[in-house]
């Protein structure tokens, strides 16, 4: 059977999380389906053809699907649901929106961030903020399953699928979007980052968070991070928060600074490659889990680093 | 209008927990269990949209074991103005949970359900976006701001990359995420207040809802410790393994 990766875009351009997506699709062994839908969204199909594994592109494309409301998409995709084995979606907010409604309408169980596929109907997951690893079994027909990204190498470039046009489900009308505002940063997008840099509570103002964490994420072409801690005290956006609520994260270095390390911040950062800390408090949590510890005022140290990074 | 807030009791969320060492599961025997935090937050805009006058009746639902009742109560406690448990020893998965919550709609008819938006123990993210699809509702996920007016709720939303407001007609399911507010601590007096409103106990059997799980866990195991890190003495020594052992920069 088929296996249906629902595309994540901006009617404009796929996001990387679908090419991970397509990476855990890989290997459930079956013909890989992408969904695109959208309004004037022809070019993601575009690019979505392009993608190594995938055999076909479904492109639905009308003006009820321009912001993509769970409502509607989900209806679309209970429609092609027949001919599927497994619809996947990353566990991204977007994917986290649609996947348990599609299940739902499909009455079967959704399975959410996978991190490793053990057979077509075996997965493993997190729980309890990543401190347990639960190995589940679905006895569903169709297995709807959301993928966590960092977990799953990203599909490359070399395919050549070809597009077929679906048509579009009816408008439910149940939902409108009235805005979107997003953070326009020149950074690394936080998902898919190699470096981040992550302040928390310890940097003790937004003007501290800025001027000492932005010139040394420069300097290493990094991303920005934060704990909950730093985001509700208003250093920075939410969407840069990192952990159990905000994103997962996985990049090669993850440099903590003025982060105590709750069990929440762990959850989503555990997995990086190396962890480095800079806490002045010795017993902070976060050096439990860092590669390499530093114990100082991190107003100091952190300039210091800067510098000395070349 | 009504509201109805889902709450589920589950480990404190300051405890680490520990698996079994049969990996059956974790061990959550004697462990101090509490309110969800996302469901707190939910109670508590239920309960802001009473004091706005805007709900006039805010009802808590809990699916679980009898225990469960206890969470109930805090939900009174914190304004809810009476309590239905769905009560069950089997193991609830969120398909479930979102067809004993649609039943209880059936009855109940709110105009709006609001749910955390993931429980901390499984960290499904499932429950509310299942009832509005079983109650053909639309869903407003990941809530970080809710207005209601003329029948229709306005939710801003956390997503990816920044924020949404999208216009929802009622009935409705809203999620909450961590920022829509800071819920209240529940006063004494209130506490005992909270022990004499209505707590009506009901069997998934009596709602006609087979809660059977869809999922089997084959196991639950320890993630994968890290190795033990080494503390540096100063940037220069950092600089140098980073360069030079971990070469990451």
């Amino acid at each position: 059977m088929a296996i249906l990766v629902i595309a994540e875009h901006d009617n404009q351009s796929l996001k990387a999380a679908t090419l991970n997506t397509v990476g855990a699709a890989a290997q459930l062994g079956g013909e890989v389906h992408v969904l695109v839908a959208g309004a004037g969204c022809g070019a993601v199909g575009e690019a979505a053809t392009k993608i190594a594994g995938v055999a076909k592109v479904l492109v639905c494309d009308a003006p009820h699907y321009e912001a993509q409301g769970a409502e509607n998409v989900a209806e679309l995709v209970k429609g092609l649901a027949g001919g599927y084995s497994h619809i996947l979606a990353a566990a991204t907010p977007a994917g986290k929106n649609m996947a348990p409604r599609v299940a739902a309408l499909l009455d079967v169980a959704q399975i959410s961030e996978i991190v490793a596929v053990e057979a077509p109907d075996t997965f493993v997951r997190p729980i309890y903020a990543g401190n347990a690893l639960a190995t589940v079994k679905s006895a569903d027909a169709v297995k709807v399953i959301t993928v966590r990204t960092t977990a799953f190498e990203a599909a490359g470039e070399g395919g050549a699928a070809a597009v077929e046009s679906v048509p579009a489900a009816a408008d439910l009308g149940l939902s409108a979007l009235v805005s979107r505002e997003l953070v326009k940063s020149e950074r690394p997008e936080l998902g898919a980052a190699k470096v981040i840099v992550a302040g928390g509570r310890g940097l003790g103002s937004a003007e501290n968070f800025h001027g000492l964490l932005e010139p040394l994420a420069d300097k290493l072409g990094a991303a920005i991070g934060a704990s909950r801690a730093a985001v509700d005290a208003g250093y920075c956006p939410n969407d840069y928060q990192v952990g159990q609520t905000g994103k997962v994260v996985a990049p090669q270095l993850y440099i903590a600074v003025g982060v105590s390390g709750a069990i929440q911040h762990l959850a989503g950062m555990k997995d990086s490659k190396v962890i480095v800390a800079i806490n002045k408090d010795p017993d902070a949590p976060i050096f439990q889990v860092a590669d390499y510890g530093l114990v100082g005022d991190l107003f100091q140290v952190v300039p210091e680093l800067t510098a000395a990074i070349g | 209008m009504k509201i109805l807030v889902p709450v589920k009791r589950v480990v404190d969320y300051n405890v680490k927990v520990r698996v079994k060492a049969d990996g059956s599961g974790v061990d959550i025997a004697n462990v101090k269990m509490s309110m969800n935090p996302f469901d707190e937050i939910g109670v508590e805009e239920a309960v802001r949209l009473k004091e706005a006058a805007v709900a006039t009746e805010v009802v808590a639902v809990s699916c679980g074991l009898a225990a469960s009742q206890e969470t109930l109560r805090a939900a009174m406690a914190m304004g809810a103005d009476r309590g239905i448990l769905v009560e069950t020893d089997a193991e609830l998965q969120p398909l479930a949970v979102a067809k004993l919550l649609k039943a209880v709609c059936d009855k109940e008819q709110p105009q709006l359900v609001i749910c955390g938006k993931q429980a901390i123990d499984d960290d499904a993210n499932q429950t509310g976006q299942m009832l509005a699809a079983l109650a053909g509702w639309p869903q407003a996920t990941f809530a970080s701001k809710v207005s209601i007016a003329d029948g229709k709720a306005s939710v801003m939303r956390e997503i990816d990359g920044g924020v949404e407001t999208l216009s929802v007609t009622l009935p409705a399911v809203v999620t909450t995420d961590l920022r829509l507010n800071e819920p209240r601590y529940a006063t004494l007096p209130n506490i005992m207040k909270a022990k004499k409103k209505p707590l009506e106990t009901v069997k998934p059997a009596d709602l006609g809802v087979d809660v059977a799980p869809r999922l089997a866990t084959l196991k639950v195991s320890e993630p994968a410790q890290r190795k033990a890190g080494e503390m540096v003495a100063d940037v220069a020594q950092l600089v140098d393994k980073l360069k030079n052992v971990a070469k990451v920069i």
